[in-house]
């Protein structure tokens, strides 16, 4: 479905289902480079388990229009927007993978009580990014597209035979969806994730139920980059997913769908 | 404004997508970092500020067909692909079992659709295509089948080399037209007579990366170049050449099948094959497919290309193909290509250097008119195949044999090494003769067409000691003298 926010096209992943007054609202926000797609087997479970799930392309990317966001706190303020949109002001729960952990991060910091619960999936605060793979992402050199597939997918994923899609070669699938991006889009993402300062901060305002979901052999975001955030927020709690790296909703999916279960029904429960 | 969309992904970048990264030293964000490697106890430690460490890299291909797919197993610790020879799969729960049926969670049903045997030879064959997912079918000509029809319906029609496997010719000759698909076929080194041949609605360029029997090598760069520019993709048969002579996805193709009766699996005990998709079709700037861009009725609306973005066209496959025509391989079946597949490196090589000790052997007998192998000069697409077949044109040619057809017969059946039969690929010397058996159904203009006379003799040539099958061709050669004089 596509809705407009601030005269540009946005689009989301809906499950092919259409909204139903009075269910929960879950949103999806991928991560740099990349588009709805990384979310469509959570999504699709939820919007077929009594939610409206809404897996967004960020603009600029996937099917939504627009430049890309510069900053993660125009990222965040954008989520909002959208979700005004989709919810009619009411409170959302909201998913994040990596730059889209921090837009859903300072997304629910604005929004307050608009957001009920917040999972930050391979996230980190700071997320500095290495500079071999800024220039490279500057240059729209396949070689970053190939640095973030090799420290994106544990090497248990890039073996495979992981629980993930049965017949799917994971490290061609995120080498392809990343030559997808558009131009200067993934210099564009990396830039925002490492200047985002104010992470920290940001999640000391957060009052929403939050999980921080990381892999266990995550090279990009390792778990212990996250205990200054984990400290910050004010009821957080962590799964670490054994022998996944960055990209876990690809390389176990199962796994994400259950932390998520277990988040967004208990806040659902909570709100009812 | 949305930028336009290419057919094809970022093209410019696609030529070498696996290629080696030499920026891992200067990394600075992580410096000594663990890896649990792919047994559970064990680690290595990977310390990118070591200066002789070109930093990560993606497994190599000899690594990849050993491992590609496969951890150990969890229940048992089996190291080996364990054989998963059941038709379906319990469910944990209710819940369990309509996610499932819905594609929400990932996992098995019904081996006519998924079965954990035949995804690790899903995935290696991909991980070695370089290909977003991949089907294993009951066999090579189901894996065309399946190609075919997700890309395509009654009104469509085809583009195809007029050098193909006989068993391909039939299926787009005579069967297809049955249900409305009608194929064109052109010269595989003329790109222009595929450009002049493509219609409304048509809806792939076809052919084989090494033809059959001439070997006339497909231009991929070319053709998919012609093919993107009419928003159709370029499907590919690359069963003579593998993916360690070639990678046709390297090259622009878009559809990879393979008959993995045939090299893959090498040994010739099992019947199977692979369709692979490299995940780089651009569908819905195409226009042309609805099956992968509009809400599909059979499985719950969903919109292939929304839903699965680079594996739309293998998740379709899988969904409607695999599904409703049903042409799945054993899972025992997967095991037993999957144990040539670990050697295939290794194979394909011998491979290779046995046909050139033989090849030069033929190329000195007077018995002979001619030999037609890419590596010869003489061969028309020499060149060609020094870019797209840098370590060999295969193991699979042939040679006219002067004397016709009676000294083909007195020269097959005094072969004493070579097996006649219908095969090609296998770790045996094979040898038969194409206009009686593969192409007989072809006409005489078509035989012409396809580069075959009377005498025309195709051998696949196997692993045995290369003098022992120069020798064996002695033998031959000698009793198609006896036949002619």
């Amino acid at each position: 479905m596509f809705v407009e926010i601030d005269g540009a096209r946005a689009y989301a992943y809906t499950g092919a289902r259409a909204p139903v007054t009075g269910q929960p609202t879950v949103v999806f926000v991928h991560g740099a480079g990349l588009d709805h797609t990384v979310w469509t087997l959570q999504a699709r479970y939820f919007a077929h388990h009594g939610c409206n799930a809404y897996a967004v392309d960020l603009p600029g990317h996937g099917r939504s229009e627009g430049p890309p966001l510069a900053a993660i706190e125009t990222g965040g303020a954008w989520l909002n927007k959208f979700c005004r949109v989709i919810a009619h002001g009411q409170a959302v729960m909201v998913a994040g993978h990596s730059m889209g952990s921090l837009v859903a991060l300072e997304g629910a910091a604005q929004a307050g009580s608009g957001v009920s619960a917040l999972a930050l999936v391979g996230t980190a605060v700071p997320m500095p990014v290495a500079a071999v793979l800024q220039h490279a992402a500057d240059a729209d050199d396949h070689a970053a597209y190939d640095m973030i597939t090799l420290w994106g997918l544990s090497l248990p994923a890039q073996v495979g035979g992981g629980p993930h899609t049965p017949g799917e070669w994971l490290t061609a699938s995120s080498l392809r969806l990343l030559e997808r991006s558009g131009p200067g889009v993934l210099g564009n993402d990396l830039r925002a994730c490492n200047h985002y300062e104010k992470g920290v901060q940001s999640a000391g305002e957060i009052t929403a139920d939050t999980l921080l979901i990381l892999g266990q052999l995550d090279l990009m975001t390792p778990p212990r980059a996250t205990e200054n955030l984990h400290a910050a927020l004010a009821k957080a709690r962590r799964v670490e997913v054994a022998g996944t790296g960055h990209m876990l909703m690809a390389e176990q999916p199962d796994a994400v769908l259950e932390a998520l279960i277990d988040l967004f029904q208990g806040a659902a429960a909570n709100s009812a | 404004m949305r930028r336009p969309i290419p057919v094809t992904w970022r093209a410019s970048t696609m030529r070498q997508p696996y290629k080696s990264l030499d920026h891992g030293r200067s990394i600075t964000q992580f410096q000594t970092i663990e890896l649990h490697t792919v047994g559970r106890s064990t680690h290595r430690t990977l310390d990118y500020r070591h200066p002789t460490m070109a930093g990560p890299d993606y497994l190599e291909f000899d690594t990849l067909s050993l491992h590609a797919g496969q951890q150990p197993d969890t229940a048992t610790g089996a190291r080996a692909v364990p054989i998963y020879q059941t038709a379906s799969f319990v469910f944990r729960s209710s819940d369990h079992a309509a996610a499932l049926f819905n594609a929400e969670r990932p996992g098995h049903v019904y081996s006519r659709i998924t079965n954990p045997t035949n995804a690790v030879l899903e995935e290696r064959v991909s991980a070695l295509e370089g290909g977003v997912g991949a089907i294993a079918t009951a066999s090579g000509q189901a894996a065309m089948h399946l190609a075919i029809t997700t890309l395509m319906g009654a009104g469509s029609h085809i583009v195809a080399s007029r050098s193909l496997y006989g068993g391909s010719h039939n299926l787009l000759s005579y069967t297809l037209p049955r249900f409305g698909i009608e194929t064109t076929f052109v010269d595989p080194r003329d790109p222009g007579a595929f450009a002049a041949a493509i219609r409304d609605n048509t809806r792939a360029l076809y052919g084989e990366t090494l033809g059959n029997p001439g070997l006339e090598i497909m231009n991929f760069p070319v053709l998919s170049e012609i093919a993107h520019r009419h928003g159709i993709p370029l499907v590919v048969d690359n069963t003579f050449a593998t993916p360690y002579l070639c990678k046709p996805f390297e090259h622009g193709a878009d559809i990879v099948f393979h008959s993995a009766t045939k090299f893959l699996g090498g040994h010739g005990v099992a019947i199977g094959g692979v369709l692979v998709d490299a995940g780089r079709f651009n569908w819905e700037g195409s226009g042309k497919f609805p099956t992968m861009t509009e809400p599909y009725a059979g499985f719950h609306e969903m919109n292939f290309a929304e839903e699965y973005g680079p594996a739309a066209y293998i998740n379709r496959a899988r969904k409607e193909g695999a599904r409703d025509f049903g042409a799945c391989m054993s899972p025992t079946t997967a095991f037993q290509i999957l144990q040539g597949i670990e050697t295939l490196p290794l194979r394909m090589q011998r491979h290779v250097d046995n046909t050139r000790a033989v090849i030069a052997f033929l190329k000195e007998d007077e018995n002979i008119s001619s030999v037609s192998y890419p590596e010869l000069d003489d061969h028309p697409d020499h060149e060609l195949a020094k870019t797209l077949l840098p370590k060999g044109a295969g193991a699979v040619f042939s040679f006219d044999l002067n004397g016709g057809r009676a000294a083909g017969r007195a020269f097959i059946e005094a072969l004493g090494i070579f097996s006649h039969l219908a095969n090609v690929g296998d770790a045996k010397s094979l040898v038969i003769h194409p206009a009686s058996t593969t192409h007989h159904r072809m006409d005489g203009p078509a035989l012409a067409a396809a580069g075959i006379t009377q005498g025309t003799i195709r051998l696949s040539i196997g692993l045995e000691d290369p003098q022992d099958l120069i020798t064996d061709l002695k033998r031959g050669l000698r009793a198609a003298k006896r036949v002619k004089q």
